[in-house]
């Protein structure tokens, strides 16, 4: 079976459970429950969250959320006027990748003993990657940036043993000087 | 005071004039609050929370008006949530107010104690669980504001028994705060879909106006009669949207969809042009999405963005209220010439009229039928749901806005005796009178009590054929006529129950004796009354278009083949 080859330039097959994955931003009342209203809209139509990402809003009243989804293309449009529709909903987005800066963190646990510690270094660095925790046996490594790059790193280091890994999800900002 | 008091204070400064509800531990200092603030509230008890609901719901119906439901944790609250439902489906405003355990004690699972925020966002329009005693107004003002404006829906207030019971010391009149709702913007319409719609207007040779909910709601009868009569434009309506335009009307048609007229499905496949005035295309009237008015362009006035294209492309959306929007369409468009349509429509009408056997036994047509030439159409009728229900929007041509109470988008079964309730309140003046099964009736029928009580003179039309009978249709129709679960062998006797209540009943056996007893019913007005007639048990309602079928597949009489289970929604 051939290898494939991953670089940080590569482009990879994208992941089946991001098939069709689309990124929303929204601006929420900062509130409990408000979280479960828009699951609720996601879960009935048979959207997959497959990112979820909630803080403080600059305004203490509002939270930010930035959700992964997945799902029919076709009923995107209604789920976004359905989450718009939601009282607690100031506004709902989709961003489209050319126009907003995505990015998602990582960190990896990996067992590794100090004879193979050289060889992870040099693949975090290539990734512009740290080490946030070092013990004899492991170590605890985070990435950052786009998606396609934190993909890419996580499956070079598969070849030492991961003991997990936990992303954020990604992150949206539209570019240029507008607010959202 | 208390936070109770607060409650009952500030919705009696919003004008709620009906409470309809049931006691219990959680909601106790509210029910005092009923006793000890001196307000213009009326509160009506119930004998099961959804009865309240229902009651609530048709008092909105006939009123245009709000009520509020009032009833208490766990068992209370689990009680509501057809009720809610139901006016949810149909964008009924409603506030529900239902008392919850202490606030130290939630996640407990302390006594009574249910999630019913949880439980209950899927079935309203918004909801709110109240922490803090002094930030009760300002929740009341917010569900009353949001449950009555833009498209409207109930709101649910849950009020754990801590907050209502504690001394309030906050402001008893705050500013409403709701960054994400902004209905008022429904007030103002892009005048760009105007001129577009208007435009496809002028080029139109078989317009079709369809009059939904939404254009009752908006009060926008005088414009849809200025439009229909303008354009000489004929004009269906859904279940919800009887009486928003007169169904005796020349330029009626009547329902149309799944049980609607054969003319008025005749007029959706044969048009070249599809005005929808707030309906949202519900599949009980478009049959298979894909096929419906496939040869005609559409354009839909809905006050919810996200209906538009829900379920079918529009050509052209205006989006807002439609009273706005019809009065600035009306000041675009020039009469359009449509005799041959009218006339093609005519032929159909003749040909296909809604009809029925007057030999070989008592069938609810006829009821339904007198009924309806008896009132002249002057009275509020109220449906369950089922067979009757589907011949009552048949026979019974509503007349004007608010007359027409039926559980659309629902279908709940146990709505109609309930709503006659809350809408006789609403309307004492009024002749009322529910339509309902002999199924449906005994869901909820334990509110006899409530109307006997107040000696509400709601005429209860109970269409008896002994068979849960839209369900044994379908079996007769579609599973070779094996019948499961639809026998209702172990009926009561309807009238002597009626007089265990200390209720007025009569009996109707014989086809000939139908139009004079419901002249004693209608005449009696001393407290509610019971008609129960006995009706033939195997009748089915045509037309009708099979769930999913096109509506070109309409069926105008019985089938002389086997017919296919139907692909469609249930
Ligand atoms: C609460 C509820 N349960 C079940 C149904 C399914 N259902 C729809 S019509 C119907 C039969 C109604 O029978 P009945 O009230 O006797 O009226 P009929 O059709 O005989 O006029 C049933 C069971 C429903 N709509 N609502």
């Amino acid at each position: 079976m051939s290898q494939t080859i991953v670089t940080t330039d590569t482009k990879l097959p994208p992941r089946p459970d991001i098939l069709g994955g689309h990124t929303l931003s929204m601006l929420v009342n900062n509130q409990p429950g408000v979280l479960m209203r828009i699951c609720q809209v996601f879960a009935r139509r048979a959207y997959n969250l497959d990112s979820v990402v909630v803080s403080k809003g600059r305004d203490p009243q509002f939270s930010r959320l930035t959700l992964g989804i997945s799902g029919d293309p076709a009923g995107l449009d209604q789920i976004i006027k359905q989450c718009t529709k939601l009282i607690d909903v100031i506004h709902c987005y989709e961003h489209q990748e050319a126009h907003s800066v995505t990015k998602e963190l990582t960190l990896i646990k990996i067992l590794c003993a100090p004879t193979e510690r050289a060889e992870i270094l040099q693949v975090l660095e290539h990734f512009n990657a740290k080490t946030v925790d070092l013990t004899e046996t492991s170590m605890v490594a985070m990435v950052s940036g786009d998606s396609d790059k934190v993909d890419a790193a996580v499956q070079l280091l598969s070849k030492f043993e991961i003991i997990e890994t936990v992303r954020t999800g990604k992150v949206v900002m539209a570019r240029g000087d507008t607010a959202t | 005071m208390d936070g109770a008091q607060a409650i009952i204070t500030t919705l009696d400064k919003l004008g709620i004039e009906y409470i309809f509800g049931y006691s219990g531990g959680a909601a106790l200092p509210i029910f005092d609050a009923l006793e000890t603030v001196d307000s213009n509230i009326k509160f009506i008890l119930s004998r099961h929370e959804q009865g309240a609901c229902h009651m609530a719901d048709g008092y909105a119906r006939a009123t245009g008006k709000p009520a509020a439901v009032l009833v208490t944790s766990g068992p209370g609250a689990g009680n509501t949530i057809t009720g809610i439902m139901t006016a949810q489906m149909d964008s009924i405003p409603m506030l529900i107010i239902t008392g919850q355990q202490v606030t130290w004690m939630l996640g407990k699972d302390a006594f009574q104690e249910a999630d019913t925020f949880g439980i209950t966002i899927p079935v309203v329009k918004h909801n709110v669980l109240v922490r803090e005693t002094n930030a009760l107004p300002k929740a009341i003002k917010e569900a009353y504001h949001i449950a009555t404006t833009g498209r409207p829906g109930p709101v649910l207030i849950d009020v754990p028994k801590n907050v209502s019971q504690d001394p309030f010391t906050g402001d008893l009149d705050p500013e409403i705060d709701l960054p994400g709702y902004k209905p008022e913007i429904s007030f103002t319409i892009d005048s760009a879909s105007v001129d577009a719609a208007a435009e496809l207007i002028s080029h139109a040779k078989r317009p079709l106006i369809l009059a939904g909910h939404g254009a009752m709601i908006a009060g926008a009868e005088a414009e849809l009669m200025q439009l229909a009569t303008t354009l000489n434009c004929p004009v269906t309506n859904t279940l919800l949207g009887k009486g928003v335009f007169p169904e005796a009307h020349d330029l009626a048609l009547g329902m149309l969809g799944m049980h609607g007229t054969a003319y008025a499905n005749k007029a959706v496949c044969e048009c070249d042009l599809l005005i929808n005035v707030g309906s949202r295309f519900d599949d009980r009237i478009i049959g298979q999405a894909d096929k419906f008015c496939s040869g005609a362009k559409i354009i839909h006035i809905d006050i919810d963005p996200s209906e538009i294209g829900k379920m079918i492309r529009t050509d052209v959306a205006i989006i807002g209220d439609a009273k706005v929007a019809l009065t600035q369409l009306n000041e675009k468009i020039a009469p359009l010439e449509t005799t041959d349509w009218l006339a093609t429509l005519d032929g159909y009408k003749k040909k296909f009229p809604l009809g029925y056997r007057k030999q070989g036994g008592l069938r609810m047509q006829q009821v339904l039928d007198e009924i309806y030439q008896l009132t002249g159409g002057d009275a509020v009728v109220t449906t369950d749901v089922g067979q009757h229900q589907m011949w009552a929007a048949q026979f019974y041509k509503t007349a004007a806005p608010f007359d027409w109470i039926s559980s659309g988008g629902a279908g709940t079964m146990g709505f109609g005796f309930p709503a006659a309730i809350g809408a006789q309140f609403g309307r004492p003046g009024k002749t009322v009178i529910a339509v309902v099964g002999d199924g449906g009736y005994q869901m909820t029928l334990c509110e006899l009590a409530t109307a006997a009580l107040h000696k509400l003179p709601v005429k209860i039309l109970v269409l008896n054929n002994h068979y849960l009978g839209m369900v044994r249709q379908w079996q007769e129709l579609f599973f070779d006529n094996r019948e499961s679960g639809v026998d209702l062998e172990g009926n009561p006797d309807f009238v002597k129950l009626a007089e265990a209540y200390g209720v007025k009943g009569f009996n109707i056996k014989r086809p000939a004796d139908v139009g004079k007893i419901l002249q004693k019913a209608l005449d009696y007005n001393d407290g509610p009354c019971v008609i129960n007639v006995e009706c033939i048990k195997t009748e089915n309602v045509f037309p009708m278009i099979p769930a999913g079928a096109t509506l070109e597949e309409m069926l105008i009489e019985p089938p002389k083949h086997k017919m296919a289970k139907p692909v469609g929604s249930t």
